[in-house]
């Protein structure tokens, strides 16, 4: 008999789920068959069937509880602490809206249902798409992207479908070089050449710059504000109208919302359309990469454009699809939208009220100045200027000693925290990109800084400390390289390493 | 505010810290003349009483206890209750995409997996770490066949979910690719003979899906066979993953590229969302799948570990020359179909799929006594398409006040089939659930 190495606890060396596997054993009960059993040949056609999947698992109830309770306690998450990942907003999630978005009649509801019988699922959409052109002050919404990037894809397809109705679609997106990665890949997928407008010294959006560039060409400039510097544009009024005044439309991407809420409004600084997250913005669960959901935004010049279909309301108050949009750019996901992503958003609109989002968008500014205000002296700011809900810093002073950025955010786990977002945006070197949100409090923000502190006083006094970091996870710094020279994407039978069978 | 962290007097001295005096110092960035002068207009902030209070009246507005046999790409079906308890633990629910490995092991092992259960269920050889749904892992299935086939002109099947279908003319309308529809025979499946008229050779990919809209198996050796002599892709759409409990795997009938949705593996139907897309393929093409990837490695002592891989194909190294624009994948609810794989495992995943065919006959064997007609005959899953003898429209409000309803109506999506209904039979119905609808149709036939 073989007994399986240990080595560290039970619960540190829990192998994959297929090693766990012994023939016999179940997980589940099904209720006995209470109608007669089928030749199942004569049903499926005999060269259609299949053997029992070699390699699946048989393992009990116990087993699948115990295996990924396990995993789960190997993760990081924002139940145990503080993620400050630049343009990400890691903010708590309420447990509130998994209730709700739990509740039988609307997470049994099936999308294909007449519409009269799932009149509470279209208000729940008809709700929130209202609350969302409130607080972006925008005209209309749709609802059915699934994720920011293919929120973006919409809103340029919708920006294209604009301008060729116009006459000409062009040919080309302005893209400022601080944005996010998504943005050029979705203009691409969307038809367009990308070309990339080199920030000023602020940081923002260079205004001779975008002068030159933007010509009859030119479908639309995608901007995110504040931007991924965390600075908000401040000429943002006189950018929209370059834009404009030459036919094109302005894309913004809503990545960084948390800073505006209540404060001022896309809609009222020239934006024609604009992505939401809900899942960084509106406290949905990213439940480890998602789902999210990326509604758009769009004032009255492409609402023709938007996706079919949309939630409207008849005269006698009830509510319906409407697939009726000659104009519409068609669909982008089946269905409506990550419906139960949705009502999480709609829950934490309504438990905050148009006065609580705005505090939650001061707090969000006010702990990000803060972090700024103590880190300062220790990193460099390679763009000192006014931030909004989230700061850069540059890790160039901590990495002469032939660190990487990677080795200060490696040890930052150490420590007990989650790293920040790291170089990116690629105007900063080594950037270190820093959002604690609103929902952290003052003495886990000062516990973050001092951690930054040291680091960086390590970084001095003991760089090799950093290089081999991080020193008290489950796993040690992994092997990227061979993960990507020799790939390994899914376990095999016969490469089963200690099975105790 | 309950979800805020810092009282007004600790704000009040931190800003005091900053040099500041009041939170409009910190706006100074943002002109006045585009500032809100006014509160935002949103209905007033609710309690967690009255809020549970408010979702109960919009759960109200939905028809409650119906019994329903709609299918159509969004399945019902049994939903063990460990998954929600476990997906429900903070660790995965409230965890971020796993880019630093070493504090994410948990999310990165159970996509591990994922991709695993995928590449076994489907027959193929590597998977990734889940797509949006099936509508958009569809559309990237398309765009990655045309990447590698490098011929503009995609063959798809009307048979393919509608929805799917638009939903590829929308992503790929500007990917210089042409997208042609290929009808169905009589018997509601694709016809190789028309069908190998129309492979031309700038034909770069065929795209199906098995079990078809019509609730049809396609005959998937026969398709790749005729693809392969013709060098075109044989890419398939699973809309109902767990008709792989029982029906013979695509890769093992020669499909290219395999994608569709696992909404059926333990996810449930959410008005529409969200669910969770797969794509998986063969190891040869593994630089133009789309989407994150988890890879296995080891750490500095030797350790088995996992990290994110093959991030050179993503858009946040390539930019504008990424293979998708894609960023996330859907992994809590591909957490969800990990678990329910792992759950039902071997015998159970077979055991359910049985149940599913054997009701679906039981319903069908006693409809076709009644004087209604059943619609292209043949092999099939849990799906089929009844003809009633008048438009639904006259009779749906029986079956509504009776709280059932049928299926699905066809006509809004091919005028041939009006009077038609797709209907779903799966394990979650019983007996006397099949009779009722039996006994309703007989009523309105």
């Amino acid at each position: 008999m073989k007994f399986t190495r240990t080595g560290r606890h039970l619960a540190l060396n829990e192998g994959l789920i297929f090693e766990r596997s012994a023939p016999g054993r179940t997980g589940y009960d099904l209720p006995r068959l209470d109608v007669p059993g089928v030749d199942l040949g004569a049903a499926l056609g005999a060269d259609n069937l299949r053997e029992p999947i070699p390699g699946f698992p048989e393992v009990s109830e116990v087993d699948v509880v115990r295996h990924f309770t396990r995993l789960a306690s190997w993760n990081y998450s924002i139940d145990a602490g503080m993620y400050p990942l630049g343009s990400c907003t890691m903010k708590y999630n309420p447990r509130l809206n998994e209730r709700v978005a739990a509740m039988k009649g609307l997470a049994e509801a099936h999308p294909l249902s007449p519409e009269s019988l799932v009149q509470g699922s279209l208000e729940v959409l008809r709700l929130l798409a209202d609350c969302l052109a409130e607080i972006s002050g925008m005209d209309a919404v749709s609802l059915q992207p699934p994720a920011g990037a293919c929120g973006e894809l919409t809103g340029i397809l919708m920006i294209r479908a604009c301008l060729s109705s116009r006459g000409n679609p062009r040919r080309k997106v302005l893209i400022p070089d601080s944005a996010h990665g998504t943005n050029p890949a979705s203009a691409v997928i969307a038809g367009y050449e990308v070309q990339s407008l080199k920030s000023d010294s602020r940081g923002c959006i260079d205004l001779n710059g975008l002068e030159r560039a933007m010509n009859d060409e030119v479908a639309a400039l995608m901007l995110t504000n504040p931007n991924t510097l965390g600075i908000f544009e401040q000429d943002i009024v006189s950018i929209a109208r370059i834009v404009h005044d030459r036919g094109g439309l302005v894309y913004m991407d809503g990545a960084n919302l948390n800073a505006l809420m209540g404060i001022t409004r896309p809609g009222n600084f020239g934006v024609d359309v604009l992505h939401i997250n809900l899942h960084k913005t509106f406290s949905t669960p990213h439940g480890g990469g998602g789902p999210g959901a990326g509604p758009v935004a769009v004032k009255q010049v492409l609402e023709p454009f938007l996706p079919v279909p949309t939630v409207e309301r008849r005269e006698d108050r009830r509510y319906y699809l409407n697939y009726d949009r000659p104009d519409s750019i068609g669909r982008v996901k089946a269905f409506y939208g990550n419906f139960l992503t949705l009502v999480r958003a709609l829950a934490y609109i309504l438990a905050n009220g148009a006065e609580g989002l705005k505090e939650a968008s001061q707090v969000a500014i006010l702990n990000a100045n803060y972090i700024k205000h103590h880190l300062r002296d220790v990193y460099d700011l390679p763009y000192d200027e006014p931030i909004l809900h989230e700061v850069v810093f540059s890790s160039r002073r901590q990495t002469r000693n032939n660190l990487t950025v990677m080795d200060l955010a490696k040890r930052l786990m150490d420590y007990g925290f989650h790293p920040p977002t790291v170089a990116f945006p690629l105007v900063v070197q080594g950037a270190l990109m820093i959002e604690p949100s609103e929902t952290e409090s003052r003495q886990e923000l000062d516990q973050f800084i001092h951690a930054m502190r040291c680091i960086a006083e390590e970084a001095d006094s003991d760089p090799e400390l950093l290089k081999q970091a991080p020193h008290s996870t489950r796993v040690s710094r992994l092997d990227e390289v061979r993960a990507a020279r020799k790939p390994v994407l899914r376990w095999k039978p016969d490469e089963v390493g200690d099975q105790d069978s | 505010m309950r979800y805020l962290s810092t009282s007004s007097e600790q704000q009040a001295h931190m800003l005091k810290a900053l040099g500041l005096h009041s939170a409009e110092d910190l706006l100074t960035s943002i002109p006045e003349t585009i500032r809100l002068r006014s509160p935002l207009d949103l209905p007033p902030a609710l309690s967690e009483p009255e809020l549970l209070a408010r979702f109960a009246e919009l759960e109200a507005g939905n028809a409650p206890r119906i019994l329903s046999f709609l299918g159509a790409g969004v399945n019902q079906h049994f939903i063990p209750l460990v998954i929600d308890s476990l997906c429900s633990r903070g660790e995965f629910l409230t965890s971020y995409t796993p880019y630093q490995a070493e504090i994410s092991q948990g999310t990165l092992q159970a996509v591990f997996e994922f991709q695993t259960f995928i590449c076994q269920l489907t027959g193929m050889e590597i998977s990734n770490a889940s797509m949006y749904d099936g509508s958009s892992a569809l559309a990237e299935g398309v765009l990655m066949a045309r990447r590698i086939s490098r011929r503009r002109r995609v063959l798809v099947a009307g048979t393919v979910h509608p929805e799917y279908r638009a939903v590829v003319d929308t992503v790929t309308r500007h990917q210089d690719l042409t997208i042609q529809t290929v009808d169905h025979g009589g018997d509601g499946r694709l016809d190789p003979a028309e069908l190998e008229t129309r492979l031309g050779e700038d034909v770069g990919a065929l795209v199906v899906q098995s079990p078809n809209f019509l609730g049809n198996l396609e005959s998937l050796d026969v398709l790749a066979d005729l693809c392969r002599q013709k060098g075109v892709l044989l890419v398939v759409n699973i809309a109902e993953l767990l008709s792989l409990g029982i029906v013979r795997s695509p890769g093992s009938a020669g499909a290219d590229i395999v994608c569709g949705e696992a909404q059926s593996l333990g996810i449930s139907p959410g008005f529409g969302g969200p669910h969770v897309g797969f794509l998986a393929t063969r190891e040869k093409f593994v630089r133009n799948l789309p989407g994150r990837l988890v890879g296995q490695t080891v750490d500095r002592h030797g350790q088995r570990g996992y990290v994110l891989t093959l991030a050179t194909r993503e858009q946040h190294i390539r930019r504008e020359k990424a293979t998708s624009n894609i960023c996330t994948n859907q992994n809590l609810t591909a957490l969800m179909v990990t678990l329910f794989c792992s759950l039902l495992g071997r015998k159970g995943l077979r055991e359910l799929a049985i149940q599913n065919v054997s009701k679906v006959q039981y319903g069908l064997a006693a409809l076709r006594k009644l004087p209604v007609e059943i619609l292209f005959e043949g092999p099939r899953f849990n799906e089929f398409v009844l003809r009633l003898n008048r438009p639904y429209e006259e009779v749906a409000e029986r079956f509504h006040a009776a709280g059932v309803v049928p299926g699905l109506p066809l006509g809004q999506y091919d005028p041939r089939l009006g009077n038609a209904l797709l209907v779903s039979i799966t394990e979650t119905k019983s007996k006397q659930d099949i009779d009722r609808l039996v006994e309703l149709v007989k009523a309105a036939a």
